[in-house]
């Protein structure tokens, strides 16, 4: 049993850095997942993950395979991309999905142009689908300040931001900045894209934000619990994606969110507001 | 009443020179001339009209007369084209507004108690805790709704009139002088509407201006006095017996029609 569950991290330092990256991750993307799902952001933040890929490619191209460096790249142009889709939805005819579409198109065959051209096949391996046993101590520094700093401006800005997301119109009329906590949450939104991404590459770093928090949605009514739930699954996802890919020599991104889609498919068979269960939840 | 804090209205002030504030007199909204255009298509052209509290109007009219514009423009929502408001009393910011309800997720994962919460957020700013007395306040609107034991409910256990109901028990702890509501019995059963019109009249006691937009006209002929029908270039205000009169009636539904003709050649 312990052989089975904790001794690959006793044994093996790049594991256990591993099951400490996915920890912080956890629990910065689950708040942050909750509120995109609540605030009809999805697509969105499908964009703006992608849209991290050139960034990241560029921070490639002038310091490596370096997570801060192509984490600062990431989080510059993707914020960047979300703000020019904004603008253009706003003013042209093209609603905001489709302007979000056609930028992550572009950004992701941009990125992968400028990985291929400047790089090797194994490094667009590692910026597509991320290399979270390679984590070291400064990107572990890094997702922890992420994700600390995450919970603190979620803290401070609970309140507003909820109104915001429930009833923007109602903000407004009252009086709150509803702008100034809409782009509050797209710059944490960014970051723990970028701090997602080592672990789970581009590709999938909206993995480890999107699924727990579906997941958990179809569990609780509060959004307190919304919130914990997300982690608990985000930190459910990690370790045992971990331990999968250790035993199995799996990829372990693609386990982690494997795992996390598992959650999710249990929550809608079993959840009191899953698939089955729709009529009892509200009642 | 409220003190606005100052910072805010001042810089409302500022960015709507048109917008008067007097913080003196009584509480009333001027309307002069106002027009109010969309791309080539005026909406709202010289509309001229006075409330004063303590009243109950009753914006009425043809589907796509400007009614819900009118509010808009009213709350700076929406952008005017010329003409003028003058707030008397009150400042934009002292409104509490009611839009349509269908704009809301209506399974949003929150309770009555925190939905109420949001009408008290002026007074308890981003992280102040609830006092007993706010506390207190959120329990007596709740009764006032007929709400009292649902404070823990969520929402999405709500029917339409219920979660209609805990929206103006937001805007009862608002405790705004003056308050819009747009379209506010939409999908909402008899008895809700019987009870809410209830409070609309007790607001009205307390000396505050009520404006509400309606498409119903029988409502308005019943429980309304004043009344604004309303039909693009077409308007009248007044009593509302001598505004919903047979005439009248025509005269509004022909000009809508003839807007829409219009608009079918553009």
């Amino acid at each position: 049993m312990i052989d089975f569950f904790i001794t690959p991290f006793t044994d093996y330092v790049f594991l256990r850095r591993a099951l400490m990256a996915c920890m912080a991750l956890a629990l910065g993307c689950g708040p942050v997942g909750v509120l995109l799902v609540l605030r009809r952001m999805s697509l969105m933040g499908d964009a703006l993950a992608h849209a991290i890929l050139p960034g990241a490619a560029l921070g490639f191209l002038f310091g490596g395979l370096s997570l801060p460096a192509m984490g600062l790249g990431g989080f510059l142009v993707g914020f960047l991309v979300a703000l020019l889709a904004g603008v253009i939805s706003r003013f042209t005819i093209l609603n905001e999905d489709a302007s979000f579409a056609g930028f992550y198109l572009i950004s992701l065959a941009l990125g992968v142009l400028i990985v291929s051209t400047q790089g090797s096949q194994v490094d667009l391996m590692h910026i597509l689908f991320g290399t979270i046993l390679a984590v070291d101590k400064v990107s572990l520094l890094m997702v922890a300040t992420i994700t600390t700093s995450t919970l603190f401006v979620l803290a401070l800005i609970y309140r507003p931001l909820l109104i915001e997301c429930f009833d923007p119109g109602y903000l407004r009329v009252i009086g709150g900045r509803g702008s100034l906590y809409h782009f509050l949450f797209l710059i944490l939104v960014a970051l723990n894209l970028v701090a997602a991404f080592q672990a789970l590459g581009t590709l999938m770093a909206l993995g480890m934000m999107m699924l727990p928090a579906v997941s958990s949605r179809l569990w609780a009514r509060h959004v307190w619990s919304l919130f914990l739930l997300s982690s608990g699954f985000a930190v459910i996802s990690g370790y045992f994606g971990l331990l999968l890919s250790y035993h199995l020599e799996w990829p372990s991104g693609p386990s982690i969110i494997l795992i996390a889609g598992l959650i999710y498919g249990i929550s809608l068979v079993f959840a009191p507001f899953g698939a089955f269960k729709q009529q009892q939840g509200i009642a | 009443m409220k003190n606005p804090r100052e910072p805010f209205w001042i810089r409302y002030k500022d960015n709507h020179p048109t917008i008067q504030c007097l913080s003196q007199g009584p509480i009333a909204i001027d309307l002069k001339n106002l027009f109010v255009k969309y791309p080539n298509n005026p909406l709202i052209s010289g509309l001229s009209c006075h409330f004063e509290a303590p009243a109950l109007w009753a914006i009425a009219g043809p589907n796509g007369a400007g009614k819900s514009t009118l509010l808009k423009a009213l709350l700076e929502l929406q952008k005017y084209n010329s003409g003028k408001i003058a707030f008397h009393g009150f400042c934009p910011c002292d409104v509490a507004y009611l839009a349509q309800q269908n704009q809301l997720d209506r399974r949003f994962p929150l309770t009555v108690g925190d939905t109420i919460a949001m009408g008290l957020f002026r007074e308890v700013g981003i992280f102040r805790k609830y006092t007993k007395e706010q506390r207190e306040k959120m329990q007596m609107a709740l009764e006032q709704v007929g709400l009292s034991s649902f404070a823990k409910t969520s929402l999405q256990a709500l029917s339409g009139g219920q979660f209609q109901r805990v929206l103006f028990a937001r805007l009862i702890l608002q405790e705004a002088p003056v308050i819009f509501l747009d379209e506010p019995f939409t999908g909402v059963d008899g008895q809700t509407i019987q009870d809410l019109m209830v409070l609309l009249h007790t607001w009205v006691k307390e000396g505050r201006l009520v404006i509400a937009v309606l498409h119903d006209l029988d409502l308005v002929e019943d429980h309304f006095p004043n009344a604004l029908l309303l039909a693009r270039h077409f308007y009248k205000c007044g009593p509302t017996l001598d505004v919903l009169t047979k005439e009248n009636l025509r005269d509004a539904m022909a000009a809508s029609r003839q807007w829409e003709a219009e608009a079918g050649t553009l």
